[in-house]
């Protein structure tokens, strides 16, 4: 566990995730293993291999610019939480609280 | 190094970088089809994409990545030949989905340049391809006493691109020329609508200060919520004049995020960089890499049309325009078409660009309007200045009939017959009332020929009163000085 690089309350804050201390044990060795992995393929010769983002062997899909019909304002409302008229209503957010 | 320039009291420059959001004018959204529009009614623009709703999947929009290029190609950048798209993680609720699709390591171009006024060249860094984020409003007076957050998320998703330059912006002034001379090529390239009060150009300042003749950066604040050319100027000054003080009087400056308070003319720290945000990037598994052919980008950038700095030039040498003229004129190109057909239907330029910067542009800003969304079209304002250089009407009716054509898109000819605004040149109709002035004013005529010289104004006035105003002030005055002399 100590030799994961990575700060497991840190990282859980960041996804909005609460872990229990258990939860938080296990998940960093999980996580160490995988470091262990990759630690594996980082001693492998990539050199004139291309970084791969994408695993589909597909390039410039695009769509033309063309407007289709949105849905309507109750529908777009239909599974909010709370609204308040044509809009989405959520709890006060301040800078630097999220 | 700022300590030891306080030391030795040297004098310190300013240092800026700006990163500009762009909202691009496609039909369409970044990633579905929601119409791409300002000022729709709340959340009537959005769809299961823009929602972030579970399963539905982006598709890139083809004509905001063809903007971005001629963007990029206007402006000197190199089109990377592969680049991808990224997440940026963050919870905040103007973007539903948790995140938002951006371009990390491989923005879609790099380098380029902006020339300012002063010759100035302003590095480019890069060039990125993003979607705009909804709008939040917070309701209640103030930020701070507001209980909850209303969110239109009819943005959210709009082709955003974000143009990031170097840090080689030295004044508060050489900003606003930057900013100008950008909004000047994006509005002729005609990929935006580069409205900055409708938030279509917004721009975000990385401010620092250093002994002047030194390279090293000093510690930056990036200042926030700047929404005019007048509030980037206002903000930048402020925000560095605050950073001399504090070296002053021996503060440190921090590493922050400032917000602009436009009311109260000051900046005020948003968070510290302790604070900052880990985004967590990584390559987007909805969407394919992007790889664009040659063959197309060099379509892309043969169907560029004239950009300011080759229009300028073109209007001074063609129209023989001074400088200062032909970059006002150019700053939109709606404006410099407009000067142009003007120039082209009234054989006469100078006069165009007399009209269009001097009474029509007065008008124009007394009714909160622009060139192009006033009426007024091109062969009136030549046919208006076609009767004033003609005599048939007078200076003080040419304005009046200025208002009608801007405000109305009237034509000259009708607004001049229904007012009876037509003025009188021929020489033996004003003969007959200049002859009666006169003889009805011998005390006058004695003055005059005493050396009173300002007599023969009062005579020209008393004629034109005659004439109720419709002779032709010059022929009034040549038939006095041919009676009086």
């Amino acid at each position: 566990m100590a030799d994961v690089p990575i700060d497991i309350h840190y990282v859980a804050k960041l996804a909005r995730l609460s872990l229990t201390d258990e939860e938080s044990a296990r998940i960093s060795a999980q996580l160490s293993r995988l470091f262990d992995f990759i630690g594996e393929l980082q001693g492998l010769d990539v050199s004139g291999v291309h970084p791969t983002a994408q695993v589909i062997p597909l390039a410039n899909v695009y769509r033309d610019d063309v407007v289709k019909p949105s849905l309507s304002n109750d529908e777009a409302l239909a599974n909010a939480p709370q609204r308040d008229g044509p809009y989405f209503k959520a709890p006060r957010i301040l800078e630097g609280e999220f | 190094m700022i300590d030891s320039a306080r030391e030795q009291g040297l004098e310190t420059e300013a240092v800026i970088g700006l990163e500009v959001h762009v909202e691009l004018s496609t039909h369409s959204k970044m990633f579905c089809g929601c119409r791409n529009q300002f000022g729709a009614p709340p959340n009537s623009q959005v769809c299961p994409v823009c929602l972030g709703l579970p399963g539905a999947l982006p598709v890139i929009n083809g004509r905001a990545v063809e903007y971005l290029c001629k963007t990029g190609f206007a402006l000197g950048c190199t089109v990377s030949p592969y680049s991808k798209f990224d997440r940026k993680n963050y919870f905040y609720p103007d973007m539903p989905k948790n995140y938002q699709i951006s371009q990390y390591d491989m923005p879609l171009t790099t380098g380029g340049s902006v020339t300012l006024v002063s010759g100035r060249k302003v590095r480019l860094n890069r060039i990125h391809l993003e979607e705009d984020t909804g709008k939040n409003t917070h309701a209640g007076a103030a930020i701070s006493r507001s209980e909850y957050t209303l969110i239109d998320y009819n943005r959210a998703g709009v082709p955003l691109m974000e143009i990031v330059s170097e840090p080689d912006i030295g004044s508060p002034q050489e900003a606003e020329q930057y900013l100008s001379e950008l909004k000047g090529i994006l509005s002729h390239i005609g990929v935006s609508d580069v409205k900055m009060h409708e938030g279509s150009l917004r721009c975000d300042a990385n401010v620092s200060i250093r002994p002047v003749g030194t390279q090293r950066l000093g510690v930056k604040a990036e200042v926030k919520n700047m929404n005019s050319f007048r509030s980037v100027v206002r903000a930048l000054s402020f925000e560095i004049e605050r950073m001399r003080e504090c070296t002053r009087v021996g503060q440190p400056i921090v590493q922050e995020t400032r917000g602009w308070d436009e009311s109260r003319g000051v900046t005020h720290s948003m968070r510290s960089k302790e604070q900052a945000h880990d985004y967590r990037y990584f390559p987007d598994p909805d969407l394919v890499p992007l790889s664009i052919d040659a063959a197309l980008l060099e379509r892309w950038r043969l169907e560029l049309p004239e950009l300011p700095d080759s229009k300028r030039a073109r209007f001074a040498a063609e129209y023989g325009l001074s400088a200062y003229d032909a970059g006002v004129l150019t700053q939109e190109a709606g404006d410099a078409a407009f000067f142009e057909a003007v120039a082209k239907a009234s054989g006469d330029a100078k006069q165009a660009a007399n009209w269009l910067m001097g009474d029509v542009r007065k008008c124009l800003q007394l009714h909160g309007l622009t060139l192009s969304s006033s009426p007024m079209k091109p062969a009136h304002l030549a046919a208006l200045i076609a009767m004033v250089k003609s005599g048939a009407i007078g200076g003080k009716a040419a304005k009046e009939v200025c208002d009608e054509l801007v405000m109305h898109g009237r034509d000259p000819q009708d607004v001049v017959g229904e007012r009876g605004l037509a003025q009188t040149s021929d020489a033996s109709a004003v003969a007959v009332i200049v002859d009666a002035v006169v003889a009805r004013n011998p005390e006058s005529v004695t003055a005059y020929r005493g050396g009173k010289l300002k007599a023969l104004d009062f005579l020209i006035g008393q004629a034109m009163r005659e004439s109720r105003g419709k002779a032709n002030v010059d022929v009034v005055r040549s038939r006095l000085q041919e009676l009086l002399d």
